[in-house]
């Protein structure tokens, strides 16, 4: 049953998806304009961009280094340090809530603070370049990360906190083997968060200072007018960011199938 | 609650402790103050901003385009959530086509509109309320899930109509969770509006101020004192609506 319907909606979703793109081809060739090419114009500019390559080097384009492969390597690399930081911090701080509380006046203006302001400080902090634009994704992106980690460590359970201390559990094993778990489903969450984000802010710095990856390339077809590549751009970062969200999902559900095995068994 | 007043005096004192120990840093060298600020240098800069007219007048630009882009998305979303939530056979064929347009990061659509349209300030408002709308739409149909179907068929028990249903039962129980949605959109807009303002630095905003007299110039206290007020900025709003939430909904946290 739950299969089935499961199907469904997954045929369901593709039927939508499909009807809207012929409806978009459909109406941006009847409608003539140039601001909206049509979605068979935008993956043929992909293709001549990125995927034209000899099959020597399985079709990939040698723009795929200049293009593609800075703001991926940006991506990775920020995000990671972001995420790793975020998490250490945040269980450090969560450890103690006397801690915790004493640290919330700043990580509550930090997280108000929009990320995007950041681009024009490290702009003059560090001039254009890498640094200017892998010191914006991680100052920008380990917010929501380092408060939910904070947030899971502190929502350890009572009784577990009591019976680790009853058994002289070491400070240690009592991080890695109670703390990060019951913090593992908040962190997660804010992983995905700060993704989003990482990859907002990988775009708008290569908007204003780069002089190569995705951002610049949207940028440089908006100065002459290339609206092919202004959208292959677009649907390319799209994909990234979703298919980058996919696998981190996939990741959180092989790493909490216990939790949500053991929250189902809970709610019967 | 006294708690909780506990907690607010410990984040005052550790802001406080920690903006005195980046002030010691650079009184003491160090780090290089030029390199730096101290957050006394910031402040000053801050406060001289705010003096220039021509600052003002930016800031109260981006100020409006952020309040309209946020008004607009709501009345926009609202109505179409509790539509969407009402008729599942449309929300399963609309929800294909958010799921499809939610992860076009809105930023990356900013150069291709600012060509297209022209780079009036329609563009960011048009940009953060399109933005905006997803969190609030999510929001409202996620909080119609919940309305115990008790009311709905209490309602039904006296003859209410379908549009009654949905004003007088389903549009207070959602108001919560559209309050929560516009929390949210609110700090998405305002990182659309500053975007959008840093792209097209020619336009009148807070963000091409920054850009234009900050960046350019390489005034490091200047634009960070940008990131100071729209940082104070981005917790006030936060604080008032979470306040109005409490003020106003605090009967569905007691629920929940």
């Amino acid at each position: 049953m739950f299969a089935r319907s499961k199907f469904a909606a997954i045929v369901q979703r593709w039927l939508v998806f499909v009807i809207f793109v012929l409806v978009w081809q459909w109406a941006a060739t009847v409608v003539d304009q140039t601001v909206f090419p049509t979605p068979s114009a935008i993956l043929g500019q992909v293709r001549t961009l990125w995927f034209s390559g000899p099959p020597s080097h399985l079709f990939l384009g040698s723009r795929v280094s200049d293009d593609i492969l800075p703001s991926i390597e940006r991506l990775a690399t920020g995000w990671a340090i972001a995420s790793v930081a975020g998490v250490v911090i945040g269980i450090t701080l969560g450890l103690s809530s006397t801690l915790a509380d004493y640290a919330s006046g700043v990580l509550a203006f930090m997280r108000a603070v929009p990320p995007v302001m950041l681009v024009p400080v490290f702009i003059v902090l560090f001039h254009i370049g890498d640094t200017m634009q892998l010191a914006t994704i991680i100052f920008g992106s380990i917010w929501p990360v380092l408060l939910n980690a904070v947030d899971g460590a502190r929502s350890v359970d009572p009784i577990k906190r009591d019976t680790a201390r009853a058994y002289r559990i070491g400070r240690v094993r009592w991080i890695t083997t109670v703390v990060l778990p019951a913090a593992a489903p908040k962190i997660f969450a804010g992983l995905r968060i700060n993704l989003a984000i990482a990859l907002i802010l990988m775009v708008v710095s290569e908007f204003v200072g780069s002089p190569n990856g995705l951002g610049y390339v949207i940028t440089n077809a908006q100065d002459t007018f290339d609206y092919k590549s202004m959208w292959a751009g677009i649907a390319l970062v799209s994909l990234l960011g979703f298919m980058l969200n996919r696998l981190l999902v996939a990741v959180e559900d092989r790493a909490l199938a216990w939790h949500h095995s053991s929250t189902r068994l809970l709610e019967g | 609650m006294s708690k909780s007043i506990q907690r607010s005096v410990r984040g005052l004192i550790g802001a406080v402790i920690c903006l005195g120990l980046w002030q010691l840093a650079d009184q003491l060298h160090w780090v290089d103050p030029t390199f730096i600020p101290g957050p006394v240098e910031i402040g000053r800069r801050v406060w001289q901003l705010f003096g220039t007219a021509e600052f003002r007048v930016d800031f109260v630009a981006t100020l409006l385009a952020w309040l309209i882009a946020i008004l607009s998305a709501t009345v926009v979303a609202v109505p179409l959530g509790l539509l969407l939530g009402s008729m599942p056979v449309l929300r399963g064929a609309l929800s294909a086509v958010v799921d499809m347009l939610r992860p076009i990061p809105t930023v990356t659509l900013i150069p291709l509109v600012l060509t297209a349209f022209g780079d009036g300030a329609q563009i960011k408002i048009i940009l953060a309320a399109f933005a905006s709308i997803w969190p609030i739409l999510f929001n409202v149909i996620y909080g119609l899930r919940e309305v115990d179907p008790l009311f709905v068929d209490t309602a039904r028990a006296f003859r209410a109509g379908r549009l009654r249903t949905a004003l007088s039962v389903r549009l207070p129980y959602i108001a919560p969770f559209a309050l929560t949605g516009i929390r949210m959109s609110a700090a998405i807009s305002l990182v659309v509006v500053v975007s959008t303002e840093f792209i097209n630095n020619a336009g009148i905003g807070f963000g091409s101020y920054v850009v234009l007299n900050g960046e350019q110039t390489g005034d490091t206290p200047m634009v960070i004192g940008g990131v100071v007020i729209a940082g104070i900025l981005g917790c006030l709003v936060n604080g008032l609506l979470q306040g109005a939430q409490n003020r106003w909904f605090s009967w569905a946290t007691e629920g929940a």
